[in-house]
């Protein structure tokens, strides 16, 4: 099973790093960008497992590693 | 000879370059805004290290379309000097003047300290006042100093005398242990083909004077002299 | 938002305030207030702001001498260097942040000391760091040092400003309650020294920086009632440094200095436009209005309540003068960096804050900002202090091997080379750093002088917590010690006073003598304190962490070619010791690490003596007869003499040590008797050495000969340096890596 994950950050949290990079994109000619908030992307294998063990457990992945909760907000999809 | 200083937003060695170049070399400097489109007739371009844009997305990507950088791009294919340190090599390579890119230290962590470099080829415009294989001590302050390049160009590299410093231990050899940030082959600068553009991790303004007791950094501003 | 809501003891408790403070911002009011000037005096009289708790002790510092330009109450202390230049320096604590969310916390203390330096004119030089964490294995520890020391580099590496040094210490009462103690130091002409003054009616008041978001908003009023919209939406988020912006905003304040239209900055830090607008006022005894509606906002719908105590950062706020807005718009500009006229100075005393054309503040400033509440809170000493201070050093078992002792406290995290650490820090960056992280003190040199600027930070606080007057006074000597030991002449101090709870009479009472221990110290130094900070409430569970009274201090080096570094320089060279060895176990990192016990009275400081010693070693160093000196410190003379074997960057050099002292082994090598320098100089100084140290009556003894490949003391101790190198240098990464 293959897990996809994003970790992005919570809203309301500055990404400064968007900023700029929104910045960057105007200054060359991308005008109908309006917003950029940047993140992470995850790719995990898992071995064979229940759908319902394997949500489980990458939850618990997320809360513990992959995601700051403090600061970031995740979801995945599993395929 | 006249150096111009290019400045982009979060460029933080910009000073110290500026420092040697006159207070040690005694040349003329001048400081490029990055939005600016003229070199204002320097010889020698040097991209400074730092932090252009906050390293953001990826070192030097944003700094690469600075608009300075098209009068940089004609000064390079019109024969000038362009030095790019540390950040500036990392900006060489996203605007394409030199080849290859510089990925994350292995050991995922910044690192301040000084080095040891072999002299790999000293048949250059920014090495040709040190011996071939000498060591020079000078110091590294990088996140991003792991050198990548393709096979088949890293071949070329190496049998065109364009690999100008590579990390070693202090008696000259190349371990493992001696390389600072998993650079492919060891390497710390290297050149273009036509030998004017120069992009290397470790910091020679760093080491040009005499109160760091260590001037090896100065011999290398000397030799574009 | 409801203005009109009226304000429940439930809101007025989860603000914070007593009912007496309630009642004290009513009779100033003449009113009741509304949720966004209860919000303001919220945070204006928090202990954080008001220094409500301390107050009344912190008066009894020295602050003031013939080189202090700037003393407490601005941005940061001024202290003149000579040549018209002068240095501007500051601590600060950024502690509950750092453990909530260490990269970030660490990373905006440091984005936040730097402003507060800037603010003032200077252009940052050096940082240093302070680090307390708990047990390296307490689950939590191996994240939050990694976590903090990524985020210190994460921020002040691409500022382009060195951290040269600081501390790095482990103990379990930082458990849960880790310190981030953050200090920077800048460069400033003495006649262009900026202050946070709103002076000038008409004035214009701009906002300069990043927008503002709902970053850090108070988070006790986020449980009461006074929202109606989603918690989730309005829940305060953690600060997040951006040093591009910072940079920036750097380069843009300090263009905008060497013009001549700016009235008055101040850095937004805690509770951003409510401390800054208020303090600004207040300091100029004037008013200000200020309109919401043209404040750069990165977020839809914040209330005033949210603009006003938005804690986003890299933030300024400017008077500058009527009529020139335009040459801060173009700076600004060229610096790509939001600019905003939010106000004008008034002169009627108040503050008034509107938001779409409602007045939603109406507020006196001077009872606000400048007559906080102030308590004198009660103070006892803990009982247990006397059972603790029962210690017989006869009585401790003598440990077989002393070899293994030395190997043991060598690798401990308190002890091991912290390279590992200011590896991740740029050092280096503006090529002043004459000498880097590790030695006693960094020297930065100041580019156009023979001048040399010297930094250490300082605090044992197992001894501040045995006995914190003497405890403070020995982290002022030792600081001092170490400015000494380079060379340099001690000049100034900032503090960063880190304690538990202030209601707690103990914590009071640890507060209170640790300030007056500071106080007696830096009047014997001549070292005023010009900046400083208090941290209270450090405390998880009614525990609070060992009284952490930072001391860092400042030194002026009047010629970089006469300085000292600790490590030996040649084979041969004579090892002299200032300063007497005594029989002083109590609180020590041996009697910790070995014996396990916290114990003891703190080693005895005879001051005289302790100003005798560091005379005699600044005498040796300028007169070039010094060729290293180390100060001795946690660890004992063992481990000095260690660290001038293993911190050369030339290769490893060893010593034998002979000490005819009448003391137990242990009590001669790991001691930590006060006021003791180790020295290294040629054989043919010795007499030189000798003859200085007696005319300024400092005790001295020449111990030993540089050389070889190990350290040899007595016939307690022979260590093979390259295994001693190998464990100190190792243990860190064995632990964080």
């Amino acid at each position: 099973m293959l897990a996809k994950i994003y970790v992005t950050l919570k809203k309301g949290v500055h990404d400064p790093q968007g900023e700029a990079v929104h910045h960057a994109l105007l200054s060359l000619g991308f005008r109908q960008v309006s917003d950029v908030r940047i993140g992470k992307y995850i790719e995990l294998k898992l071995g064979e497992m229940e759908r319902n063990e394997a949500e489980k457990k990458v939850t618990e992945m997320c809360q513990k590693l992959l995601a700051n909760t403090v600061i970031e907000g995740y979801r995945f999809e599993l395929e | 000879m006249k150096f111009g200083i290019v400045v982009f937003p979060g460029s933080n060695c910009d000073a110290d370059c500026h420092h040697v170049v006159t207070h040690v070399l005694g040349c003329e400097a001048v400081a490029l805004w990055h939005k600016e489109t003229s070199l204002q007739g320097c010889d020698c371009v040097i991209l400074p290290g730092g932090y252009s844009h906050a390293d953001y997305l990826r070192c030097g990507a944003m700094a690469a379309f600075s608009p300075i950088m098209t009068a940089v791009k004609g000064h390079a294919a019109a024969g000038g000097l362009v030095f790019g340190i540390c950040n500036g090599f990392q900006i060489l390579t996203e605007a394409g003047l030199l080849p290859g890119v510089l990925m994350r230290n292995t050991s995922i962590r910044h690192i301040c300290r000084d080095v040891t470099l072999r002299v790999n080829s000293n048949q250059t415009r920014f090495t040709r006042l040190f011996r071939a294989g000498e060591v020079l001590t000078m110091p590294i302050a990088h996140n991003e100093g792991n050198y990548f390049v393709e096979r088949r160009q890293l071949v070329k590299l190496e049998e065109q005398g364009q690999i100008l410093l590579r990390y070693c231990a202090p008696d000259g050899e190349l371990t493992e242990d001696a390389n600072p940030n998993g650079s492919l082959v060891a390497i710390a600068g290297i050149v273009n083909e036509q030998g004017n553009v120069c992009g290397m991790m470790p910091h020679p303004e760093r080491c040009s004077e005499a109160i760091f007791g260590n001037r090896d950094g100065k011999k290398m501003f000397e030799s574009m002299l | 938002m409801n203005l009109e809501a009226p304000i429940t003891p439930d809101i007025i408790r989860d603000h914070g305030l007593s009912a007496e403070e309630y009642q004290r911002l009513c009779e100033s009011l003449g009113r009741t207030p509304n949720i966004v000037e209860l919000g303001i005096v919220s945070v204006m009289w928090s202990e954080h702001c008001s220094y409500k708790s301390s107050r009344i002790h912190l008066r009894e510092l020295p602050t003031s001498g013939p080189r202090v330009l700037q003393g407490p109450g601005e941005n940061a202390g001024v202290v003149d260097i000579g040549d018209g230049l002068a240095v501007c320096f500051k601590m600060e604590s950024h502690n509950h942040p750092s453990f909530i969310e260490p990269y970030q916390g660490a990373a905006t203390g440091v984005g936040g000391i730097l402003r507060d330096i800037f603010t003032m004119g200077a252009r940052p030089f050096a940082c240093l760091n302070s680090l307390r964490f708990g047990n390296p294995q307490h689950p939590k520890t191996k994240h939050l040092v990694r976590g903090v020391v990524a985020g210190i580099g994460g921020y002040g590496n691409p500022m382009g400003i060195p951290t040269v040094g600081g501390e790095v210490a482990f103990d379990d009462c930082y458990n849960g309650n880790i310190l981030v103690n953050a200090f920077t130091i800048g460069l400033l002409r003495a006649d262009r020294i900026f202050r946070g003054a709103a002076a000038g009616k008409g004035n214009p008041v701009i906002y300069i920086g990043s927008k503002t978001g709902r970053d850090g908003i108070h988070g006790a009023t986020m449980a009461s009632d006074a929202f109606d919209a989603t918690i989730e939406e309005r829940r305060p988020t953690v600060q997040v440094g951006d040093p591009f912006t910072e940079k920036k905003l750097l380069e843009a304040c300090l263009e905008l200095m060497a013009g001549d239209c700016l009235v008055g900055i101040q850095d937004m830090g805690a509770a951003g436009l409510t401390c800054s607008s208020f303090e600004m006022a207040d300091r100029a005894g004037m008013g200000m209005v200020l309109d919401l509606d043209r404040v750069p906002r990165r977020e839809e719908g914040m209330t005033p309540y949210d603009v006003m105590l938005s804690e986003s950062q890299e933030r300024m706020l400017l008077v500058v003068q009527s009529g020139r807005e335009a040459e801060v718009r173009t700076i600004c500009d060229k610096w790509d960096i939001d600019m905003a006229v939010v106000g004008y100075v008034t002169d009627d005393g108040r503050v008034r804050v509107l938001d779409k054309g409602e007045t939603v503040v109406d507020m006196p400033v001077a009872p606000i900002a400048g007559d906080a509440p102030l308590y004198n809170r009660p103070a006892s000493p803990s009982p247990e202090l006397t059972q603790l201070h029962q210690f017989d050093p006869q009585a401790l078992p003598l440990p077989r091997d002393l070899n293994d002792v030395l190997m043991k406290l060598m690798s401990s995290p308190n002890l091991a080379c912290k390279s590992w650490v200011w590896e991740q820090y740029d050092h280096m960056v503006m090529t002043n750093t004459v000498v880097r992280p590790g030695a006693d003190a960094a020297i930065l040199r100041v580019k156009g002088t023979k001048k040399g600027i010297a930094l250490t930070s300082d605090c044992n606080s197992r001894f501040c917590f045995l006995d914190p007057y003497l405890g403070a006074m020995l982290a002022v000597a030792e600081a001092a010690r170490n400015i000494s030991a380079c060379g340099g002449e001690p000049l100034a101090v900032t503090d960063c006073l880190n304690f538990g709870n202030p209601e707690r009479p103990e914590v009071m009472w640890q507060f209170q003598q640790a300030v007056a221990g500071m106080a007696e110290a830096c009047r014997q130094f001549h070292t005023p304190i010009v900046s400083g900070n208090v941290s209270f409430y450090n405390e998880t569970d009614g525990v609070g962490i060992y009284p952490t009274p930072t001391i860092a201090m400042v030194g002026l080096v009047p010629d970089l070619d006469r300085i000292a570094t600790p490590w030996w320089k040649d084979a041969g060279d004579v090892i002299l010791l200032l300063g007497r060895n005594e029989l002083e176990l109590g609180g020590s990192e041996y009697l910790k690490q070995i014996h396990g016990q916290v114990k003891g009275t703190l080693p005895h400081l005879n001051m005289e003596r302790e100003l005798a010693v560091q005379r005699a070693c600044r005498i040796g160093i300028t007169r070039g007869v010094v060729k290293s000196a180390h100060d001795c410190s946690e660890g004992g003379l063992a481990v000095t003499l260690a660290e001038c074997s293993l911190m050369r960057r030339q290769g490893l050099l060893g010593a034998t040590v002979e000490l005819s002292d009448d003391l137990r082994p242990d009590a001669l090598f790991f001691g930590e008797a006060a006021s003791r320098i180790v020295l290294s100089v040629a054989p043919a100084s010795v007499d030189l050495m000798v003859t200085i140290a007696k005319e300024e009556g400092a005790p001295v003894a020449v111990i030993g000969k540089v050389g070889g490949r190990s350290l040899v003391m007595n016939n307690g101790i022979q260590v093979d340096l390259a295994d001693l190198h190998d464990a100190w240098t190792t243990a860190l990464p064995k632990l964080f890596s």
